[in-house]
């Protein structure tokens, strides 16, 4: 299946929405039904293409949010000068028709055959495409350690905030809010930075894997941060957003 | 605009490549640094599509889509392995 997923032209097709779920304020969960989906792996994204009346046309690149062998559903945030996502968030119903293409990209992809302990790193809506390794990750059984730290503006702004208040066994889940704190947060009000991950890294001679998504700033720091620390690069897989991201 | 990285061109290249080339290895022609596609600096809002290297600077490849043809430049690189 992974073969059939990564090989081959890519084919613009039309899907059907089947459900529109609010995460945030600012964030949905659109979950698709594609007509002969080959598959996707964990991490992987879709590029999502509108067309307006004067035939226009503005492409973007989605995560997709759920696990292999769930329906395809991408989660996105609405960027106030954004060409795509206004209408995907506040526009877009159950039923609608959508123009996508995918699943695309082989780098930023975990199977359990790749093992541990996984280090996911998230800023912002960057933890899109960690949630599909993490369901992956339950739902194939594995045992694989996982250590989540996700940076989130202030807690209203935390993506999937129930599902991860429910982390599946072995795995952690460690949140840093970098605006604004509820009262009595006990949890990390800063920015991820080396002093940061030396608290919650896996440290290099346990052979980790890490992940790290987000805003580009937000990526750069921490991947230069695990390198420092002892982190082989290429156990150091990169993904960059362009939006603010909430980091 | 902050520069995003290759995987943010994973559609676009297979367009063009026919495979996935995300995890590929590049090279860069001026400087020599080897990196994974998908960590290569990539400026989406250039004119065309615009990779460069993370060690240099130098342009690698670039993408210009007219009409319904891509234009691709792969000058800067010295070599690019699926």
């Amino acid at each position: 299946m992974a073969g059939t997923a990564l090989r081959g032209r890519l084919t613009w097709q039309l899907a059907k929405v089947t459900a529109v779920a609010a995460e945030t304020a600012s964030v949905r969960t659109i979950t698709l039904d594609v007509p002969d989906w080959p598959g996707h792996q964990a991490g992987q994204h879709i590029d999502i293409r509108l067309t307006d009346e004067d035939g226009y046309v503005a492409e973007r690149s989605y995560s997709i949010a759920s696990a292999p062998g769930e329906p395809v559903a991408i989660t996105v945030e609405r960027l106030d000068d954004g060409e795509v996502s206004p209408y995907l968030t506040d526009e877009l119903r159950a039923g609608d028709d959508l123009e996508l293409r995918g699943p695309i990209g082989g780098y930023f992809t975990w199977e359990p055959a790749d093992g541990g302990p996984l280090l996911l790193l998230a800023g912002g809506s960057g933890v899109v495409p960690l949630r599909s390794i993490l369901r992956h990750r339950e739902r194939a059984g594995s045992t694989v350690p996982v250590r989540l730290l996700y940076s989130s503006r202030t807690l209203d702004d935390v993506i999937y905030r129930r599902e991860l208040d429910q982390p599946a066994p072995g795995v952690e889940v460690i949140h840093t809010l970098t605006r604004r704190q509820p009262p009595g947060w006990t949890g990390y009000a800063r920015h991820v930075d080396a002093a940061l991950l030396a608290e919650v890294a896996w440290p290099a001679d346990a052979l980790p894997l890490a992940y790290a998504c987000g805003p580009t700033s937000f990526v750069e720091a921490v991947s230069q941060a695990l390198v420092q620390s002892g982190y082989p690069p290429l156990r150091v897989k990169t993904e960059r957003f362009g939006g603010t991201g909430g980091a | 605009m902050d520069a995003l990285d290759g995987n943010a061109i994973g559609g676009l290249l297979r367009e063009v490549f026919g495979t996935d080339m995300t995890s590929a290895g590049s090279v860069c022609g001026t400087c020599g640094a080897a990196s994974q596609v998908a960590e290569l600096a990539v400026y989406l809002d250039a004119p065309g599509t615009v990779v460069r290297c993370r060690s240099c600077d130098s342009v690698l490849m670039v993408f210009v889509k007219i009409r319904e043809r891509t234009c691709v430049d792969l000058l800067g690189l010295a070599a690019l392995d699926t």
